[in-house]
């Protein structure tokens, strides 16, 4: 089923929780809305599933208009974060809850009841289990019966809020993985909730990255990790290194860098922001060497499968991380108080005046969006 | 009383120990002050009773004034405690479920029983119902009396039993949340459904203490009804009237015999709650904070 949102506006008293979001989902896709706490992401599940109402703006379902329809007639799956399952009821009897409240002329027999819920508990992997009560399961356990529950009624859409948040480490890395096989399998057009980023670029076919009540960018993985929109969504995809620079004449001057980079777009002249992943910095050598920083090696932390190190750019004294793979060959030259030279894999510039992108504020976040520009190393 | 001697069997490596004489006069006080002031008077009560044989206790009950008076009771009990279990269940599901504008006015009003003497309570009733009450043209109309007779009583039980049940259910139903409602919904469930197969199971045992602690008042309630009953024997005497009556007839046998019910009524409450308690702690634990 596909999903419309358009401009959707929602204020709790004199906190504005979504300012004019637009927002269109394919049927069939699997969408992680990701922001901070804050960003109106959970507001807008909320709002898609009917538990909450908007100020104004539209919600569509196909051609459908939901705006104004309670969450009973919308035939939405939700699953929740503590799972909300019903605690005085058996696996069983909780998979086949929404079955069993239809009116009769719309409800199964008993038998068809019985046999729907445990074809689907044998689909979230609990078959055997329809005797159980809740608190006899593990968490993984239990929000795979939530997510069973929501799938009995066959919703027209999943919405999922922080379905893992409550787990460990582990078993939420194995549901992500299993979830993703699940929404292959029934191809509903689902939408999670989310705010580890590495969950949403995992999990999702699209992510939507939200700051405070708006969406700063809507994109596939590559999109938003390799061409982010703002300041703000490079840096809530992962550690960053800022560096200032100057433009000019089409080239980007690092400050400390020896070389310009090469600028594939226009863009205005004068101060601009460097952003650049600590996995992106490289020794400089004679095939690639821009912009060629001169550092010095202040620390170094090896943590397994990274190489992690603290170094101060020698003009200016600007303290930047690199990250290299244990194995690689780079590695070997990072020692502390060792001189070395530095080049990027990869960076974005942005012009200088939106930098306080760290704390965006919403007006901004349309002027960064604009003046955004977008340039990559030769590798 | 274990509890209270359990920290003096425990081994010199616990922390908390005291010396030997220090756990002693600790103990020794505990239970006596226990003693004197709870076991005692309840010894009493049973021995008053039984204290000229048991054939002068079977004649205390079997009294038609008696008879007239546990009837009374129980009839005030069966319709007030329905009655503030319908009432206190839909407060506290408007109250912990939903927002609205005078939400805390509404709590506070539950309240009111309980910070209102019962003397109070009672008067209340004989203005306005009384013989030169301002609700007496309306009741008049319908040839109805109220003070002096089983509906006064009736209504003083139910005010002074209000806040029982609603005020156990809400803090609970606060703490449960709205997830598992939003749930049933979600799947299809209508409000009533949902109130029915999701909101009254998740507080059933909460509920029953409630009902349990409202039914013990219920049926001790002295004060508010000894203002409206007029103390006609045999038709508005509750039990703790009657065992007023008695006593101050200097009829201790009898007294003491009806005050024994009453007793009983409160150890066979104290029983219950406390396995609901050791069978539900978790729960009812929740609804206790307040």
């Amino acid at each position: 089923m596909e999903i419309v949102l358009r401009n959707l506006c929602k204020r709790f008293g004199g906190f504005q929780a979504l300012e004019g979001v637009d927002l269109s989902i394919a049927s069939g896709e699997l969408i992680a809305l990701l922001g901070p706490s804050g960003s109106g992401k959970t507001t807008l599940l909320r709002i898609m599933a009917g538990l909450e109402f908007a100020d104004q703006g539209e919600v569509r379902f196909g051609d459908e208009d939901m705006a104004s329809r309670p969450v009973r007639t919308r035939e939405v799956g939700f699953v929740f974060q503590h799972y909300a399952l019903f605690k005085h009821m058996t696996v069983r009897d909780n998979v086949s809850f929404g079955l069993r409240m239809r009116s009769r002329p719309r409800r199964p027999s008993r038998t068809d009841i019985h046999d729907r819920a445990e074809e689907l508990l044998d689909l979230v992997q609990l078959g055997g289990l329809g005797d159980r009560f809740p608190h006899q399961l593990s968490g993984g356990q239990r929000q795979r019966v939530a997510l069973a529950r929501a799938l009995a009624i066959e919703p027209r859409v999943l919405l999922l809020d922080e379905p893992f948040g409550a787990l460990d480490a582990r078993v939420r890395k194995d549901l992500r993985r299993w979830l993703r096989e699940l929404h292959r399998t029934i191809g509903t057009t689902t939408v999670f909730v989310t705010h580890d980023q590495e969950e949403a670029l995992e999990l999702a076919d699209r992510v939507v990255i939200m700051n405070i009540g708006r969406i700063e960018q809507a994109g596939t993985v590559d999109e938003v990790y390799e061409h982010p929109a703002t300041p703000f969504v490079f840096e809530f995809l992962g550690n960053t290194n800022i560096l200032s620079a100057r433009i000019e004449s089409g080239e980007v001057f690092v400050d400390g860098g020896t070389k310009p980079l090469r600028l594939h777009s226009t863009a205005p002249q004068g101060a601009a922001m460097v952003y650049v992943r600590p996995g992106d910095l490289r020794l400089a050598d004679d095939v690639a060497s821009a912009p060629d920083i001169p550092i010095v090696v202040d620390s170094v932390h090896r943590t397994g499968p990274l190489v992690r190190a603290e170094v101060r750019v020698l003009q200016g004294g600007a303290m930047l991380t690199v990250e290299l793979p244990h194995l690689h060959h780079d590695t070997a030259h990072f020692l502390p108080g060792n001189q070395l030279r530095l080049r990027f894999l990869q960076h974005s510039v942005f012009p200088a005046s939106i930098e306080a992108g760290r704390t965006a504020a919403p007006i901004d976040a349309i002027g960064y969006a604009a003046g955004r520009i977008r340039a990559r190393a030769d590798i | 009383m274990s509890t209270i001697s359990t920290p003096a069997e425990s081994g010199p490596s616990s922390a908390l120990t005291e010396p030997f004489h220090v756990r002693a006069l600790l103990t020794v006080t505990a239970v006596t002050f226990l003693g004197v002031f709870l076991i005692l008077p309840l010894v009493a009560v049973f021995t008053e009773a039984l204290r000229n044989g048991l054939g002068t206790y079977v004649d205390a009950m079997l009294d038609p004034d008696a008879l007239a008076a546990i009837r009374l009771t129980l009839i005030a009990a069966a319709i007030s405690v329905p009655a503030n279990l319908v009432f206190g269940v839909a407060a506290a599901w408007a109250i912990a479920k939903f927002e609205f504008r005078g939400k805390t006015f509404l709590t506070t009003l539950i309240d009111l029983p309980f910070s209102v003497s019962p003397v109070v309570a009672g008067l209340i009733y004989v203005l306005m119902f009384g013989a030169a009450g301002w609700a007496r043209p309306l009741i008049d109309s319908v040839d109805l009396q109220i003070i002096f007779a089983v509906p006064g009583i009736v209504l003083a039980t139910m005010f002074v039993t209000f806040p029982f049940v609603a005020r156990e259910l809400i803090p609970l139903m606060q703490e449960q949340g709205t997830d598992d409602e939003q749930a049933a919904l979600s799947l299809g469930a209508n409000g009533w459904q949902t109130f029915w197969h999701v909101t009254l199971p998740n507080v059933k045992w909460g509920l029953l203490y409630g009902v349990l602690l409202c039914n013990a008042r219920a049926m001790g309630e002295f004060g508010a009804v000894s203002v409206v009953s007029g103390h006609i024997r045999g038709e508005t005497n509750t039990m703790p009237l009657h065992v007023e009556i008695l006593y101050n007839e200097y009829n201790f046998a009898a007294a003491f015999a009806v005050a024994s019910l009453l007793a009983l009524l409160a150890l066979v409450t104290l029983g219950v709650k406390s396995f609901l308690e050791a069978r539900h702690g978790a729960e009812l634990a929740r609804s206790h904070r307040h």
